[in-house]
């Protein structure tokens, strides 16, 4: 089911949480909800599961005006945060609460064999006699996936679904989570604040700040184009440079990188760790490293610039660096925008 | 390490040997003289003239009376302050509305207030002189010196005990399993039976068995509303007093035993309803798992 949102507004007492919000999400695509805490995205998922109402605007399921549909009618599967699995329910029980309280009765055998068949999908089939207290926090993520799944929603929506598991945990569900979805081609829709997840499993990426989306589009498309400092920053690690342009390019100490359409005056150079390079002699930015972190594939620098400018960058597992000496960056790679 | 093996420790904070042998004792003594000596005092003196007394004192039909009304009382009144806890501690938890902070403290004014004030108020309300006294003579509608001046001051009395059980546990648990089971498909009568209540009966239990102590004890507050009519309004702590002013000690301690049991029934059931409040978060987070934590492998 296509689900769109137009012009959608929400505020709470004077807190503008959603600011006039259009989106588009395509029968089958499983999109990522990214942005910081504050940033709406939860608002937006709740408003279109029906838990919380639009101020303004509207939400469309399809051709239908789902605006004012209430949840329990609105037909989506939603996964909270902290799954909120009905503690006094087994697992065979949570999952079939949804077909024994749909309006749409079903026979004691079909349900008992519907969440078989869940369990099975969720990799659970010993666990239905147990209670949410007896297993573990990913197992019981994939409960309350199930539970959600058994109402056969239209749409499923996933609040930070992997943000209170552990490492681990997380990267295998969400590799499981996005194998699921192929499976049964449920347009998801899911909110999360880690970038590593959203990049790893949608489709297709929103990335939200105090209540508007400031970039949507494929992973590569918002990794190698970012429009903006700031998702240029919350996709991930990157050094800022001082800089200045004339004329297309943007100078900084030591360095000049082609800054194409970006107006002239003060400016900021972004670059990633992996696209900065280190040597002993010029030319580049001049820089002292303040500290080495070894890390299993390498070496992570940090340093400073003359201008008093952090930089961290990532060298060579062998090369021997200390604390204290000099030598010059040169940016492979780097983005540039005009100063806010 | 090395004082552990030799099997001397450093005391805890706060816990040198005299300090602790001279509070524990304070505490032991103090309980003794001023808890337990009294409770031994009715039992004792209750049967002090044998078991015939004991029982014909009991069998006494003004006395029998007063166990009836205080049941009867008991009956009505917790109920509706049961009904009232729940609307209370959900209306608190679970919406926002202006006046949430205002409600709670309403409800808790009667923790703070002495009963006989709310008897007092109540005769001012209902009586003759009272607000409503003309519009309810006219009508001929019996509050005070009746059974439902009774049941209001009791109720005045114990409307707190179920709500303030409630409202620290369901603000604890928050909004989402309702918001689970609704958007689930449950309508809001489904999600309150099977999912809000199982989740606080044991809370509630515990609340109606001490609004229940509460209400066949009260004393203040019906004194004042139920005019000690003997035989016709008077409850089984009213009538305790009155035996106790006539000269009739047996009796009154007799009375006194009744009221004593439903104390310790009380104190039973409220033990055994922490217990299994407890158990239900406790128990299968100890238990360890028959089967493996098996995370699915991509």
């Amino acid at each position: 089911m296509k689900i769109r949102l137009d012009h959608v507004v929400k505020t709470f007492n004077t807190f503008r949480a959603v600011r006039d919000v259009s989106l588009e999400i395509e029968s089958g695509e499983l999109v990522a909800l990214l942005g910081p805490s504050g940033s709406g995205k939860t608002t937006i998922l709740r408003m279109v599961a029906g838990l919380e109402f639009a101020d303004g605007g509207h939400i469309y399921f399809g051709d239908q005006d789902a605006t004012d549909i209430p949840v329990r009618d609105r037909g989506v599967g939603f996964v909270f945060q902290h799954y909120a699995l009905f503690p006094h329910m087994t697992v065979q029980e949570n999952i079939a609460f949804g077909m024994k309280v749909s309006k749409v009765k079903r026979e004691k055998a079909a349900i008992a064999a519907r969440v078989e068949e869940l369990l099975r999908l969720v990799r659970l089939e010993r666990l239905g006699d147990r209670f949410p207290a007896q297993i573990s926090g990913g197992q019981r993520q994939r409960v309350a996936l199930a539970r959600a799944l058994a109402v056969d929603p239209k749409v499923l929506l996933l609040d930070e679904p992997f943000g209170a598991l552990d490492a681990a945990v997380r990267r295998d569900l969400r590799r499981w989570l996005r194998e699921i979805h192929d499976e049964l081609g449920i347009t998801t829709l899911f909110v999360t604040h880690d970038q590593e997840e959203a990049l790893d499993l949608a489709d297709r990426v929103v990335i939200l700040n105090e209540g508007q989306i400031v970039q949507e589009g494929t992973p590569e498309q918002v990794c190698r184009d970012p429009k903006s400092a700031f998702v240029t920053r919350f996709l991930g690690d990157a050094n800022r440079l001082s800089a200045e342009v004339r004329g297309g390019v943007a100078y900084a100490d030591g360095a000049a990188i082609a800054a194409d359409g970006v107006a002239n005056g003060a400016a900021e150079i972004y670059a990633r760790p992996g696209d900065l390079d280190w040597s002993a002699a010029g030319p580049g930015i001049a820089a002292s490293v303040t500290r080495v972190l070894d890390r299993p594939g390498g070496r992570r620098v940090i340093a400073v610039t003359a201008a008093g400018e952090n930089l961290e960058f990532d060298v060579e597992p062998e090369l021997a660096v200390r604390a204290g000496e000099q030598g010059f960056v040169t940016l492979r790679r780097a983005q540039v925008f005009a100063a806010s | 390490m090395s004082n552990a093996s030799s099997g001397r420790k450093p005391p805890r904070v706060g816990d040198q040997p005299l300090f602790r042998r001279l509070l524990i004792g304070i505490v032991l003594v103090v309980g003794a003289l001023l808890i337990l000596a009294p409770l031994i005092v009715i039992g004792v003196e209750a049967f002090s003239e044998g078991w015939r007394v004991y029982a014909s004192t009991l069998a006494d039909p003004d006395t029998r009376h007063a166990i009836f009304l205080t049941v009867v009382t008991a009956l009505i009144a917790v109920p509706i302050n049961t009904v009232f806890g729940i609307a209370a501690a959900w209306a608190i938890t679970k919406f926002d509305f202006p006046g949430r902070r205002f409600l709670l403290v309403v409800i808790e004014i009667p923790f703070s207030i002495s009963p006989i004030v709310a008897g007092v108020a109540y005769l001012f309300v209902y009586g003759l002189q009272g607000f409503f006294g003309p519009l309810l003579e006219a009508y001929d509608i019996k509050i005070l010196f009746a059974l439902p001046g009774i049941i209001l001051a009791s109720m005045f009395v114990t409307a707190p005990f179920v709500a303030r059980e409630l409202i620290p546990l369901m603000q604890a648990q928050g909004r989402d399993l309702e918001e689970a089971a609704t958007s689930l498909g449950a309508s809001g009568w489904r999600t309150f039976f099977s999912v809000t209540l199982p989740n606080i009966k044991w809370a509630l239990l515990y609340g109606v068995v001490l609004c229940n102590a509460r209400v066949m004890g009260e004393f203040g507050a019906v004194s004042v509303v139920s005019g000690n009519i003997r035989g016709q309004t008077n409850t089984l702590p009213l009538h305790i007093e009155l035996l106790y002013h006539d000269y009739q000690a047996a009796g009154a301690f007799a009375s006194a035993s009744i009221l004593a049991v439903i104390a310790v029934f009380t104190i039973i059931a409220k033990v055994a309803l922490e217990r299994q409040g407890a158990g239900r978060v406790r128990r299968p987070a100890l238990s360890t798992p028959a089967v493996p934590a098996v995370e699915p492998k991509p």
